[in-house]
């Protein structure tokens, strides 16, 4: 499997914001995204995870088979936003996901466990503080399979901990033959991960 | 997608909020019609299924802005959009839709029956219009899922959305009162007008689904 983006630019309400792209990664690597701010880097992993249209160059994913026909298939995006919903309880967030998203591959109360919020996993998603909802959005990642991590600022709101523990969790995807391209600002202690410095 | 329409109940259910208020509002456009027209039975035995259209009508409309604005603000609509290879997005807004109408339409259909006792309707009157409900609600949440999807990204959508789909929610109600009208009153026929109405609704249900799924693209960013 191998995602590669071939010159690709991107605008935002017609006006451009980065040009010229060009990346590949194999299984196993992971790609650190980072630049000032407003250099498009949320614009970039929104164009990689087919929610927006290149301006130019393509995105593309080959050997993902059937399953994965396309990068936006291959894609987890974990963005600015957790996507779940305040009145549901952890649990039902996470089955709800594990259940539309397909390729299951933890349990929901595995998957909480493993992001160290196993035993508050009763809870509605709106009691939890922000570090927290971060963690219950991470655990998202480990339900369902997708080889490639789209990764905007996963460290946000994050305390030193769970810093650690999801730099575990990002380095066994990266074991396991995924792929990870993360926005960021802050070291996320993956080591040999390529750097793509933009707005220069 | 049972697993969404079935998230999509729990959470009309338990915000709770939704189904309150539009019986509430139906409640109040049924209720204050007899003050306006005065007491005279007759006049509003003959008019009662056509408020009871309306009211459902408009109450319906409330709370239909929220559709994909609260999926928006969460980031749950991205996610939604991102897995059509596994599941179209057609299909997505038709389950939300179905779970939207089950939780918020269907007590408004369920409580017809006994507003139009306010309006003096006869029995035959009250099935009728309760069944013609039931059979056209459905078509006005497909209409509507359209201008929810194009107003989704707007902060006040709300009354935009009602504007919208107002005009394409006419044929609804014109088919669904003749209907009514023609289990009453003698010379009307019913079955012609209700087959339509049904076709209405099986016909939104495909076009309104797939224009809001192309709007909802659209309006990704």
């Amino acid at each position: 499997m191998r995602l590669v983006a071939e010159n690709v630019s991107g605008e935002r309400g017609g006006e451009l914001i980065f040009s010229n792209i060009s990346f590949s990664l194999d299984p196993g690597q992971a790609l650190l995204v980072t630049g000032p701010n407003g250099a498009g880097k949320s614009t970039l992993l929104r164009v990689i995870a087919g929610l927006l249209l290149p301006a130019e160059g393509t995105v593309q994913l080959s050997g993902g088979g059937e399953t994965f026909p396309d990068a936006k298939a291959a894609c987890h995006y974990l963005g600015h936003l957790n996507g779940m919903k305040t009145a549901l309880s952890l649990v039902e967030n996470l089955a709800f996901w594990c259940d539309f998203l397909g390729e299951p591959l933890l349990s929901p109360v595995e998957a909480l466990e493993m992001v160290g919020l196993g035993d508050i996993s009763h809870l509605p998603f709106g009691y939890l503080s922000t570090g927290q909802r971060r963690r219950a959005a991470i655990a998202r990642l480990l339900v369902s399979h997708r080889p490639v991590w789209l990764l905007d600022e996963p460290t946000a709101g994050l305390d030193r901990t769970a810093e650690a523990r999801f730099a575990e969790l990002m380095r066994g995807h990266l074991g396991d033959g995924g792929i990870i391209v993360a926005a960021t600002h802050l070291p996320l202690g993956l080591k040999g991960a390529r750097e793509l410095r933009m707005g220069e | 997608m049972l697993a969404l329409y079935l998230r999509e109940a729990k959470l009309g259910i338990r915000s709770g909020s939704g189904a309150l208020t539009g019986v509430l509002f139906f409640l109040a456009v049924v209720a204050v019609i007899p003050f306006g027209v005065g007491p005279d039975l007759n006049f509003l035995a003959r008019i009662g299924p056509a408020i009871l259209w309306i009211g459902a009508l408009l109450a319906s409309l409330l709370g239909l802005e929220r559709l994909f604005q609260a999926d928006r603000e969460d980031g749950t609509l991205d996610l939604l959009l991102m897995a059509d290879s596994r599941h179209m997005v057609a299909l997505t807004v038709l389950s939300k839709c179905l779970a939207h109408w089950t939780t918020g339409v269907l007590p408004l259909v369920l409580i017809a029956p006994l507003l139009g006792l306010f309006m003096n309707v006869p029995l035959p009157g009250l099935a009728a219009a309760t069944l013609t409900l039931l059979v056209g609600t459905p078509a006005i949440t497909f209409i509507g899922a359209v201008g929810a999807a194009l107003t989704a990204a707007l902060p006040r959508g709300g009354l935009l959305v009602s504007v919208l789909i107002l005009p394409l929610t006419i044929p609804v109600l014109i088919f669904g009162v003749s209907a009514t009208r023609g289990a009453v009153a003698e010379p009307d026929p019913f079955l012609p007008p209700f087959l339509i109405l049904t076709a209405l609704t099986l016909f939104f249900a495909v076009i309104g689904c797939a224009a809001a799924a192309f709007a909802l693209r659209g309006a990704a960013e």
